[in-house]
């Protein structure tokens, strides 16, 4: 029933994504906004350092702003799934009396936007080695690294993502901006298109406490080997205890995950929110 | 005894209009301090990461003053884009639209107001955000004619708002495609207008279609104005800019109107004003 619950709520996360529109736009539109993305960074690098994309600080920029994409599509689309559900189409309330586990049902509606946002990485990641010589050289890329990074980050930002659906599940009018100010608190604090020696030292202890610093740096490490070796912040550390750091958080993200979800879901039953509207 | 109620026609139903629609937009958005905060708070992060990629790379420091100009003029963007463009798009989901269209008032009043109200609840904002930004980045200023700064601001915003305008007529027979079009139209002006370098950076021909956008070349005159070097990287002479944006202004303004008439026609033909499909 469980995994029933799951395929069902990623078939409906993808139509709501993608069925507004013909399959052509949809192309478009998760094309060029990434891609724009991405191109801010790229010109803003450009301009200063006169297109010399050969130091190992563009690689840098360029992969961890590609895939912090993912922190986007997994973690806020898990928890932007009380609000859709519950502002917008108002169904939350018959999902909660319908047989299904809610936290894989909200799992489930991320997943769609795994998918567009991995397809939104790999075309970002293919157009900066074809044109702004990223210098991925696939013969050199440790696959089982980079598989076993990729998965594990998919996990810690579907518990991220579900620890905001429960506190989602408590707020009014700003649920949608509690999204995009986590994911922003960690684009910036987690040496994601800079490295962490950049911010000053009194912020820095924040970014080494954040996760998504150390997923990062392992996937840069299993795409371009080269790069960790540029930056000083966690040059000292090894793959393996990169990894093992990881996992920790990611055991600590889990049990924080289902203490909030469960307290939150609970808040909420008692006080009439799961079915609430409030026109946001 | 009852008591007579004035009331307005004409020109007054027309202030009085935009001024009731405008009252929301500046009081109401001020009710929710949580909104407040997270308007500039958010902008702030993008400022902030988009400094540190600059420092990372040892960029000169009036670019540091670009980023936090273009980061505070990004909230005037997202007025447009969710609170002008597809603000009709809302109306009609919350139900709103059709009372719109019942009252005896214009529709062109109604979203003037919506245009006056966003622009200054956001130049709250973004001011807020330029203030904090320029102290913790330590920006410098070198301020060369202030009335002409003035002029600028007002005639891009003008313009600007123009634009939101007209476009909220054409969002007007969208459905659920709105959001997904609003939410499209982010980054790419971004890239496209030049908000966290200079638009000179690009080609000319890019640059100049780029200018469509009224905060593209607002922009660039406003960096011309207030930072040392902004002369030497902006596109077009401060002249220049300051005669297209009138252009642009009269243009969007007059769009609007016309477009306004044809679409709402339009809309009730096809019975857009009232259905929603989510």
């Amino acid at each position: 029933m469980n995994l029933r619950s799951f395929r069902t709520a990623a078939w409906l996360g993808w139509k709501i994504e993608s069925n507004w529109t013909d399959p052509f736009l949809f192309a478009v539109y998760s094309i060029v906004k990434p891609l724009s993305g991405a191109a801010i960074l790229v010109v803003m690098y450009s301009v200063i350092t006169n297109g010399n994309f050969t130091d190992p600080l563009f690689p840098y920029i360029y992969l961890g702003n590609a895939f912090y994409m993912y922190v986007g599509a997994v973690m806020t689309g898990v928890s932007w799934a009380i609000i859709d559900d519950r502002e917008h189409y108002r169904t939350l309330k018959y999902m909660y009396v319908a047989p299904i586990r809610i936290p894989l049902y909200l799992i489930g509606r991320a997943v769609a936007r795994f998918l567009t946002g991995s397809f939104s990485v790999f075309i970002t990641i293919v157009f900066g080695v074809l044109f702004l010589h990223v210098p991925i050289n696939l013969a050199e890329v440790n696959w089982l690294l980079f598989i076993i990074s990729l998965l594990m980050g998919v996990v810690l930002l579907a518990l991220m993502g579900l620890t905001l659906a429960g506190v989602t599940l408590l707020l009014a009018r700003h649920g949608d901006y509690l999204g995009d100010a986590v994911a922003g608190g960690l684009y910036l604090f987690s040496g994601a298109v800079f490295p962490l020696d950049v911010l000053p030292a009194w912020l820095r202890p924040l970014g080494y406490a954040m996760p998504i610093t150390y997923w990062l740096e392992l996937l840069r490490r299993s795409l371009v080997g080269s790069v960790a070796q540029a930056f000083p912040s966690l040059s000292a550390m090894s793959n393996g205890q990169l990894l093992a750091i990881l996992a920790g958080m990611i055991v600590l993200a889990a049990v924080i995950a289902v203490i909030t979800f469960r307290w939150c879901d609970y808040q909420a039953r008692e006080r009439g929110y799961i079915d609430r509207t409030t026109n946001y | 005894m009852e008591t007579a109620i004035r009331k307005n026609t004409g020109w007054r139903l027309f202030i009085q209009t935009i001024l009731g629609r405008a009252y929301p937009r500046v009081v109401g958005m001020a009710r929710e301090k949580s909104w407040l905060f997270f308007e500039i708070f958010l902008p702030m992060l993008s400022v902030s990461a988009y400094v540190f990629v600059y420092r990372a790379i040892g960029a000169p420091k009036e670019y540091i003053g670009f980023v936090v100009m273009g980061g505070a003029m990004t909230a005037f963007w997202m007025n447009i884009l969710w609170s002008m463009s597809s603000q009709l798009y809302w109306e009609k989901e919350t139900g709103n639209l059709a009372l719109y269209i019942m009252a005896p008032t214009q529709l062109m009043a109604i979203l003037l107001g919506m245009a006056l109200g966003g622009l200054v609840a956001t130049a709250q904002r973004a001011l807020a955000i330029i203030l904090l930004g320029s102290l913790a980045f330590k920006v410098e200023y070198a301020l060369g004619s202030f009335w002409q700064l003035l002029l600028v601001f007002f005639l891009a915003m003008a313009a600007l708002y123009g634009m939101g305008m007209m476009t909220s007529s054409l969002f007007l027979l969208l459905s659920r495609e709105a959001w997904h079009l609003a939410n499209l139209a982010q980054e790419p002006i971004y890239l496209a207008s030049g908000f966290y370098f200079p638009i000179k950076s690009f080609n000319f021909w890019v640059a100049a279609a780029a200018s469509i956008i009224p905060l593209t070349l607002g922009l660039d005159a406003m960096r011309q104005l207030v930072f040392p070097s902004g002369a030497l990287l902006g596109f077009l002479s401060v002249k220049v800019e300051i005669a297209i944006l009138f252009g642009l202004m009269v243009v969007f303004i007059s769009s609007a109107r016309l477009l306004l008439g044809k679409m709402e026609r339009l809309a009730i033909r096809e019975g857009r004003l009232t259905e929603s499909r989510r």
